[in-house]
């Protein structure tokens, strides 16, 4: 099976793996053939057909997707009949599609926009269909709207669902003329199993899945001179931000995206890093105080795995999903909340402004944490928390609006407070990093001494392999933690929920005895996030979390406990970890929800 | 131009003679090749329509290594005009269970399955009853092969193959990408054999009395007999085995009721013959070399003068603007377009050049649709719109 079969693509012949699809073939050879349905993240489908190629010797044509190349197959990817077929399909999907582009969300991004443009769609024949349809527009979810009569139908956002996240809160309903992306029984998104994460929205070709976007409420807040509005970025921003603004993937932008943001005209430019590094204190001592209270006090009430609290995807799928196991979950709130807690309490009295006056906007990688910041347990401070939150893409969009020169800008540093954080905050960006972060912290604390690994890199729970397991033996620990000598503490890191799955599966079934799960909602973690730039791909990801380790590496504190900001909130404001304003600013609860 | 070729009738299908038991337990006697062997010379090619070879397919599926294979019967009996496959499953439902289980010995699959058509739920009960009976002689002879009845739903476009394995898996009934194809990775992605209930049937009859005999019948490339649906404007509507080849004047001979304007071959994904082309046109699988051969799953649907052909199209894209699975571009889209197309030409807000533009849509349909469903609009509509142009303006 492994020998190499020939076969030629416009007179040309190549060499090639046997069951190598004609488009693989074709793209490896330098040939372009456009798509629609097609994504790198999924499996084939094959229904848009936009990608159709002639075979010699057969009559009908191919769809390139699906079909995988055969011995002496001689393929024409440009002939009269591909174009003019090509050119038909565009002209159907138009037909059907709400094409009022200058006034779509997506407009210049979107995919069928592009095709339109190649294959210079310049009259339309065919009868328009939009207004035969009756199309809805969801707006009740506060991350995701959906609009249908943008939908090509190319599915891309039900396979997202099914194969990513094992959700399927997206699926094909009715048939025929009727068909369309439903959600069960047609439910707003905000009512249903989803669970925000927006990776239907970065697999859209089209403008028929969005954010739900505060770029105005945003504005409006800046232009107030009443208010002091405060930002936040989150880690895997600052290497996603670029490629919105003419970057390649994987170009780190920590340093233009604070200038940015200072010329938008935010008051306080400040690091969603800082509650990040916050985060692993409150949950390292959790972890170990679990561990205490069930390997020495033998509490059966208290739950082992621990799973990490950070992504409010897999939050709020797990409250779907797995309600019985609530209890697993860190009660720390998302470095998100925590700042925005921290922000109208702890940040208002050092700045001594009126916490009322202000307006807390965090720039995430995600969709989902538009719905967190929703939540009504997020209200700690005595205010909403967080304010609005703002995708990666809102944020170069304010950017363009505002006319800054994105590639010409100086960098600049955050500002204090809250503005200071350590290599193991950033990599909080990345699949496995609050597992890095936390294990650096809380093996320093058990044993005095750095974790076992060269340069500190925890190398079992990097990559993006969709499970991954470590175990780091605890040995010669400090007095006060001699009950975890010899103790192998075993971790398991999951990012894609369809992954998440997999292991909560393992732990319902006994089939494990891991002490401390991470799981991240979306692939790759939150550099993959439904809020990053569009496309996100296997590759595009790759390139981001590169960037998140040389950022880590190139930092001079990498471990959170030794972030000076950090240990200057315990001595000013909170006292210790888990105590008792901790427990009221910085951990929350959550609730069990329906499977549909 | 045509051969006089008067048509043959023929009793095969439908005469029972209460055998299949000897049949069933000779033919497992027999060496698998050998019987391989004997349904490829009978040339036996299905009977739903698309007439693939029959031999070749079950060679196929017997050649897989696979441990696990299946047989499945295509009772999703959908397409307008047909009613054989019911008539098959009512009258003589052991030579199909007995064909499966003949199947099943070949290929070395122990599970049957029937995909019954959610509209035939009246005859569940029977061939359940037919089927506990027929277990029950597998049993006794030690023959381990069990056949369980699937029931559709009532979607046109399960009976498309891997559309119909997807809606057994329990998904959505879509059709699936080619290839693979289901002699390799059919239902649960192992090796299948699916046939329609006539072909069972008629794999029945040929191990019965050899191939030869089934070969002898009907004309080269379209070799036996055939259950015909006749339906339309005939004094004798109803079921009627004839011997392949038959040309279409002999046809309207025998089942016109004397003003016969056209005639629908193979339902709404056939064509359309108008009376002028009724010499020349044949009836059987492609391959001819002087004329036109049209193949059918059975459909002949008769319209007489007093019928609008825009009403007969406008009720065929109707029906596949519902049926079609809605997946793929061209289907969906192209059925919404056709069918809203030729309204408007027809109230005049489209000028009659339109119908050229319709034309090309249906080409480019019968080149990129995924399944066979998107790909034979074309047949009824360029037919019907080319033939009767006029009716399709005026």
């Amino acid at each position: 099976m492994n020998k190499k079969i020939n076969i030629t693509i416009n007179g040309i012949v190549y060499e090639v793996d046997p069951g190598l699809t004609i488009l693989d073939a074709a793209r490896n050879a330098g040939i372009i053939i456009p798509t629609l349905c097609y994504h790198k993240d999924l499996c084939v489908a094959g229904n848009c057909r936009v990608c159709v190629v002639e075979i010699v010797g057969q009559k009908r044509l191919s769809a390139s997707c699906a079909t995988p190349c055969q011995e002496n197959m001689e393929i024409l990817t440009n002939t009269l009949k591909v174009r003019n077929s090509r050119k038909h399909i565009i002209e159907l999907l138009l037909s059907e599609h709400n094409a009022d582009c200058t006034k779509c969300y997506k407009n210049g991004n979107c995919e069928l926009q592009e095709l339109a443009a190649e294959y210079k769609i310049m009259s339309q024949d065919l009868i328009d269909l939009v207004p035969l349809k009756h199309y809805s527009i969801d707006m009740y979810s506060p991350s995701i709207v959906k609009d249908d009569s943008r939908c090509v139908r190319c599915q891309r956002c039900v396979r997202t669902c099914a194969e990513l996240q094992g959700v399927n809160a997206l699926t094909v309903a009715f048939k025929g003329s009727k068909m369309k992306i439903a959600t069960f029984f047609e439910n707003s998104m905000n009512d249903v199993v989803c669970t925000n994460c927006g990776q239907c929205v970065n697999h859209c070709p089209t403008g028929a899945l969005i954010e739900k976007n505060y770029i105005e409420e945003v504005w409006e807040a800046i232009s107030d001179p009443e208010k002091h509005v405060v930002v936040q970025t989150a880690p895997a921003v600052r290497v996603g931000l670029g490629e919105e603004l003419g970057f390649d993937p994987g170009v780190r932008v920590t340093g233009k995206m604070v200038a940015a943001l200072k010329n938008l005209g935010f008051d306080a430019v400040l690091d969603t890093d800082f509650t990040a590094d916050l985060t692993i204190m409150e949950e390292g001592t959790e972890l170990l105080t679990r561990l205490k209270k069930v390997l020495v006090d033998k509490d059966e009430s208290v739950k082992l795995p621990m799973a990490t609290s950070c992504s409010p995807g897999w939050i709020k799928y797990i409250e779907h999903m797995y309600p019985e196991y609530l209890d697993h979950l860190s009660t720390c709130k998302s470095p998100q909340q925590m700042f925005g807690a921290l922000v109208k309490t702890y940040y208002a009295k050092a700045r001594k402004i009126d916490p009322e006056k202000i307006v807390s906007v965090s720039i995430m990688p995600c969709t989902a944490k538009k719905f967190e910041a929703n939540r009504p347990e997020m209200h700690d401070s005595g205010y909403r928390d967080v304010d609005y939150v703002l995708t990666t893409r809102e944020l170069a969009i304010m950017i363009k609006q505002a006319g800054i020169d994105f590639m010409k800008l100086q960098d600049k540093k955050f500002d204090r407070l809250m503005g200071e954080s350590t290599g193991a905050a950033v990599i909080f960006g990345v699949t496995g990093g609050v597992m890095e972060a936390a294990l650096r912290t809380a093996y320093e604390i058990v044993t005095g001494r750095e974790v076992p690994f060269k340069d500190l890199e925890i190398n079992p729970v990097r990559g993006m392999e969709g499970v991954k397991e470590a175990s780091v033996k605890i040995e010669n620990p400090l007095a006060q933690w001699a009950f975890l000598d010899g103790v192998e503490l075993k971790c398991a890191v999951a990012h894609g929920l369809v992954n998440a799955k997999k292991v909560m599966d393992a732990v319902k079934n006994h089939e494990t005895n891991y002490h401390f799960i991470e799981v991240m909602a979306c692939p790759g973690g939150c550099l993959g996030g439904g809020g990053q730039p569009i496309p996100t791909n296997p590759e595009i990801r790759r390139k981001r979390a590169l960037a998140i380790y040389a950022e880590d590496i190139g930092m001079p504190l990498r471990k959170s406990h030794e972030n000076p900001e950090v240990i200057k909130i315990y001595k000013d404001f909170l006292g210790s970890p888990l105590g008792e304003k901790s427990h009221h600013l910085l951990h929350t609860t959550y609730v069990a929800r329906n499977r549909y | 131009m045509t051969t006089s070729y008067n048509l043959k009738r023929a009793d095969f299908i439908f005469r029972n003679e209460n055998d299949w038991e000897k049949i069933l337990n000779r033919t497992l006697q027999k060496e698998k090749q050998e019987l391989i062997n004997e349904l490829i010379s009978s040339e036996l090619k299905g009977r739903g329509g698309a007439g693939f070879p029959t031999g070749l397919k079950w060679k196929l599926a017997s050649e897989d290594p696979a441990d696990q294979k299946y047989v499945i019967c295509n009772a999703d009996e959908g397409e307008p005009g047909t009613f054989k496959d019911r008539e098959i499953l009512m009258k003589v439902p052991f030579k199909v269970l007995s064909a499966m289980a003949i199947c099943g010995y070949i290929i070395g699959a122990t599970e049957g399955f029937i995909y019954l058509r959610g509209e035939y739920k009246f005859l569940k009960s029977d061939l359940e009853k037919a089927i506990s009976e027929f277990d029950y002689y597998c049993k006794e002879i030690k023959f381990d092969f069990s056949i369980k009845i699937f029931m559709g739903s009532g979607a046109y476009i399960c009976g498309e193959e891997t559309a119909l394995f997807e809606s057994m898996e329990g998904k959505r009934g879509e059709p699936r990408n080619k290839p693979p194809f289901p002699t390799n990775n059919g239902y649960m992605g192992k090796p299948t054999v699916i046939n329609n209930v006539e072909t069972l049937a008629h794999t029945f009859t040929i191990f019965k009395y050899g191939a030869k005999k089934f070969y002898d019948l009907g004309v080269q490339f379209s070799r036996g007999t055939k259950l015909f649906s006749v339906s339309g404007d005939t004094p004798k509507p109803g079921i009627y085995e004839l011997e392949l080849g038959m040309s279409l004047h002999d046809f309207v001979e025998e089942f016109g009721d004397g003003d016969t304007k056209a005639v629908q071959v193979g339902g709404a994904s056939g064509f359309l013959v108008p009376r002028k082309r009724f010499d020349e046109t044949d009836i059987g699988f492609k391959g001819k070399l002087v004329g036109i051969s049209l193949p059918t799953g059975g459909s002949m649907m008769l319209f007489n003068s007093s019928r609008s052909m825009f009403n007969v199209l406008d009720n065929y894209l109707e029906f596949f603007r519902e049926e079609s699975c809605g997946q793929c571009t061209p289907c969906r889209v192209g059925c919404q377009q056709l069918l809203i197309g030729i309204k408007a030409v027809k109230q005049g807000n489209k000028p009659a050049t339109y119908l050229d533009k319709l034309l090309k849509l249906t080409e480019t349909m019968q080149n990129t649709a995924k399944c066979g469903l998107g790909q034979s609009v074309a047949n009824s509509f360029s037919s019907i719109v080319e033939n009767f142009r006029e009716e399709m303006i005026y």
